[in-house]
């Protein structure tokens, strides 16, 4: 039992980020609405920034920003700092970029959104097909 | 459709499943993805480039050129969404204006914006600057600083924001934004090392090598805030008055 409960908590992290991107894909596929599928969209990519967080966590470290006072200033470092104490920065950095990256290809997306709406009236997918063949 | 969709959904969802099983242990300190490039980051940061955030000395030192195309890509969806937004192309269709008719004015929003637009702006700037010591940086600060422009226009409207801070001035400052950081990395050039390598501003005089990193990066920094504010906030005004730059909401 404590092995299943060990187990259990080791993978949660990752399949609540599951779940979400699942939301996203399934409405990604079969929303007709195309702001519901931005939506989606959106709910899978921060499922997927999620899951980089999860994978940068370390037990018992701290944020990656270095202590005050740790060491010397400028270089002199006499203390070692130890990789252990800090969660892994790379992931951060990447969906730092990503999170903002995001906002902007939203604003085009829901800039196009706008367009096809003043064309066709509708952003309905079917409907916009079937005003495209008349 | 719904039911192939739920039916691929399930299918990708359980290979994912199977695959998570493979994954490291939540926390684990020496996953694969910790035991890399990353203990040289923590480890080395602060001697190299003395700046104790290991994100910023990340973004803005060691994957330079990463950060700089990450914001020509947002100048890139800014220039996007104004082409797109203008009301040339399909000027023969009139778009019937939902909009109600706007209220006078709220005076509880108004001032409360008014008292919240300047904390918000030395914030913002606090957190671009001090992005070296404490969490912030460049991108957040920006975020904030379009923030501000964006409460103002919700209160008021967006010709009130614009008697400040202009559409001319939106595109100019989004492209100084990339010049700044473009302008550095080729200043690095100049004197001798390669682009952005900020370890050729040593030679300036007075700067120890460790100092030039933290300069350069203060520098890259503002660039990539300037920009980031001048976009968020020129999404949101194209956006939200569908490209006449009018009223807004």
């Amino acid at each position: 039992m404590d092995e299943f409960i060990h187990f259990i908590i080791s993978k949660y992290n990752y399949w609540m980020a599951l779940v979400l991107l699942l939301i996203g894909l399934y409405g990604m596929i079969s929303k007709n609405n195309l702001l519901k599928k931005v939506i989606s969209m959106s709910i899978f990519q921060s499922a997927i920034i999620l899951f980089y967080i999860s994978i940068s966590a370390k037990k018992n470290a701290g944020i990656p920003i270095i202590e005050h006072g740790y060491n010397g200033h400028h270089g002199n470092s006499h203390v070692v700092i130890d990789a252990a104490n800090y969660v892994n920065p790379l992931p951060h950095v990447l969906m730092l970029t990503a999170i903002v990256v995001g906002v902007a290809t939203l604003g085009v997306v829901l800039s196009v959104i706008q367009k096809i709406n003043q064309v066709h009236d509708t952003i309905e997918e079917d409907e916009i097909l079937r005003s495209m063949e008349e | 459709m719904k039911l192939p969709a739920f039916l691929l959904t399930l299918s990708v969802g359980v290979l994912l499943l199977i695959a998570s099983l493979e994954l490291p242990e939540w926390g684990e300190s020496n996953s694969p993805a910790s035991s890399h490039v990353s203990p040289h980051y923590i480890e080395k940061s602060l001697e190299e480039t003395s700046v104790p955030n290991l994100v910023t000395s990340v973004l803005a030192d060691y994957r330079g050129y990463d950060t700089l195309f990450e914001i020509i890509v947002i100048f890139c969806a800014g220039i996007t969404v104004l082409t797109v937004m203008r009301r040339t192309f399909i000027s023969k269709v009139k778009y019937s204006n939902p909009r109600p008719d706007r209220e006078d004015s709220d005076i509880i929003l108004q001032s409360a914006a008014r008292l919240l637009v300047p904390v918000m702006q030395v914030f913002a700037l606090y957190v671009v600057a001090h992005g070296h010591h404490s969490p912030g940086g460049g991108f957040q600060g920006g975020v904030i600083l379009g923030a501000s422009f964006i409460l103002l226009a919700v209160a008021y409207d967006l010709k009130t924001v614009f008697k400040y801070f202009n559409e001319n001035s939106i595109l100019l400052l989004s492209v100084v934004g990339v010049l700044i950081y473009a302008g550095i990395g080729i200043a690095c050039m100049f004197l001798g090392q390669n682009f952005l390598s900020y370890a050729a501003f040593a030679k300036l005089p007075g700067i120890t090598e460790a100092e030039a990193h933290s300069h350069g990066m203060l520098g890259v920094e503002i660039g990539v805030a300037i920009t980031v504010m001048a976009i968020m906030f020129s999404l949101y005004a194209d956006l939200s008055s569908s490209g006449d730059l009018d009223e807004g909401l």
